[in-house]
């Protein structure tokens, strides 16, 4: 079953956005994808400070079957990232929308956020997918 | 749609996630193959290997037509149940196949081959079987196969199944096997557990799983079999060895007997060839220094002796770190370094003895 919370944006690369009141925007991977992807064994992600662009791969997230990077959804600077998933990697299999947040960054403009997908144009992207 | 186990409905009602294995529709998890993994390692876990090929020859013949057909050598069966493995070579040496053998009767063994492989088996098989003459080839497509394996799994096998198993199947020593009422039970595996493998009809596997499920036995799926295989140090074939490789540039020189030297098995030439003139390529373990999973197919830059390519990556979940089996040139050493580049950056690894885990413990 899809897993697609309804408050937050997507991108067509299944990074989830939440819109935080400070400006900044929080970035995880969807259920979707850790669901593809199967158990995680490590994860890398991009240090504070880091400029990075949209579209463009930031950090990797690497699962006992496969490695796949994980991309900037919008462009800006990274003002945080979850180091709890340094030694502790599954907690992005078990609560990608919550614990299991990559990192945090400040769009470098709010148009940023122009072109990501809702809820039902990312679900109707999942279900296009499956077939 | 795939071939379908007897398990096929089994898995779906267990939340397995389904993927296309060799041309069957088979489990790959049940939601966590690292939990499967450890569960395996610390108590116990059942998986459905039914789509393995199992196969039984029989005739007068029997065991001269083996000693021909397999590297090792059926000489070495002498007790009813009694069990082998052994690579299947072609005629340049490469690996057809590997598989094990049972010795049941003086006219009657059993051969349980790979599933991916099953065709080109049956082919090679039974063309042999054709030239050599008075034996017959049946495949048991009417059977299916159980494995069980984990500190705890025979236990929960006698609990599940009955406790009079405990004077059959728990008195066996390890590569044997016994039948008791319609249960072929064999004390095989391919975790580097304790356990047992059931061969069982396919109309009474359901209700065998059920039961074994019942007294909380898990299932697992095909992804921690390969993680717990290699782990264990086992080859998997069209990985680790395949039709352009020997035995013995597989990591397999103890599964073949050179000796009598008169046993002309198939692929023999080549063996004693390679074995005179000293192997090119070996098959090596490697731990990767750091983080990181290593991949089938890197290449692998062994410091001053060449490169070569690793033919089973993965994670470890019981060391916690990338492992893998690799085919490198015959001069790389254990305690060697290597490069192998990840993702675009070289990280460093080291050659290693496998098995890497054996019976729960770290072999490191």
């Amino acid at each position: 079953m899809s897993n697609i919370p309804k408050d937050l944006k997507y991108s067509k690369s299944h990074e989830w956005l939440k819109l935080n009141s400070d400006g900044t925007v929080t970035v995880g991977i969807t259920h979707h994808a850790q669901d593809l992807m199967g158990d995680m064994v490590y994860v890398e992600l991009p240090s504070t400070g880091t400029k990075v662009t949209a579209g463009k791969e930031c950090g990797v997230v690497e699962s006992v079957k496969a490695a796949s990077d994980v991309y900037a959804p919008v462009s800006g600077e990274i003002v945080e990232a979850n180091g709890t998933l340094a030694d502790a990697p599954e907690t992005v299999n078990k609560d990608c929308y919550g614990a299991g947040w990559m990192f945090r960054l400040k769009p470098a403009s709010k148009s940023e956020l122009d072109g990501l997908l809702d809820a039902k144009a990312y679900e109707a992207l999942v279900a296009s997918e499956k077939h | 749609m795939g071939n379908r186990t007897p398990l096929y409905s089994d898995h779906i009602k267990l939340g397995a996630k389904i993927v296309d294995f060799g041309g069957w529709d088979m489990p790959l998890h049940y939601g966590s193959q690292i939990g499967e993994h450890h569960k395996v390692r610390n108590d116990c876990g059942m998986f459905d290997v039914s789509h393995m090929n199992v196969v039984d020859v029989k005739g007068a013949g029997v065991r001269d037509f083996f000693r021909l057909l397999l590297a090792n050598n059926v000489d070495k069966l002498k007790t009813r149940g009694k069990a082998l493995y052994s690579c299947m070579l072609n005629s340049k040496g490469g690996v057809i196949d590997d598989l094990i053998v049972y010795y049941l009767d003086d006219a009657w063994f059993r051969v349980v081959m790979n599933a991916a492989t099953r065709e080109k088996d049956m082919a090679w098989v039974s063309a042999a079987a054709k030239k050599f003459g008075g034996v017959t080839v049946t495949m048991r497509d009417d059977l299916a196969m159980i494995a069980i394996q984990g500190p705890h799994a025979k236990q929960k096998v006698y609990q599940a199944l009955g406790e009079t198993l405990r004077d059959s199947a728990g008195t066996l020593k390890p590569f044997h096997a016994v039948t008791v009422r319609d249960l072929f039970i064999a004390t095989t595996g391919y975790t580097g557990e304790d356990g047992f493998e059931i061969i069982l009809p396919a109309t009474s596997a359901p209700r065998t799983w059920q039961q074994l499920h019942s007294v909380g036995v898990p299932p697992v799926g095909l992804g921690a079999r390969d993680t717990l295989r290699l782990e264990a140090g086992m080859n998997l074939y069209g990985s680790d060895m395949d039709e352009t490789t020997t035995p013995l540039e597989s990591g397999l020189a103890w599964t073949v007997a050179f000796e009598p030297s008169d046993r002309n098995f198939i692929g023999r030439e080549v063996l004693d060839r390679q074995k005179a003139q000293g192997v090119p390529r070996l098959l090596v373990g490697l731990v990767l220094e750091g983080k990181g999973v290593l991949r089938n197919h890197q290449k692998v830059t062994c410091d001053g002796a060449g490169e070569g390519e690793i033919t089973s990556g993965s994670f470890s979940p019981t060391l916690n770190q990338a492992i893998a089996l690799a085919r490198v040139p015959a001069a790389v050493k254990t305690g060697d370094r290597g490069t192998v580049e990840l993702r675009g950056k070289p990280a460093t690894v080291r050659v290693v003895k496998y098995p890497f885990v054996r019976n729960g413990k770290a072999c490191l």
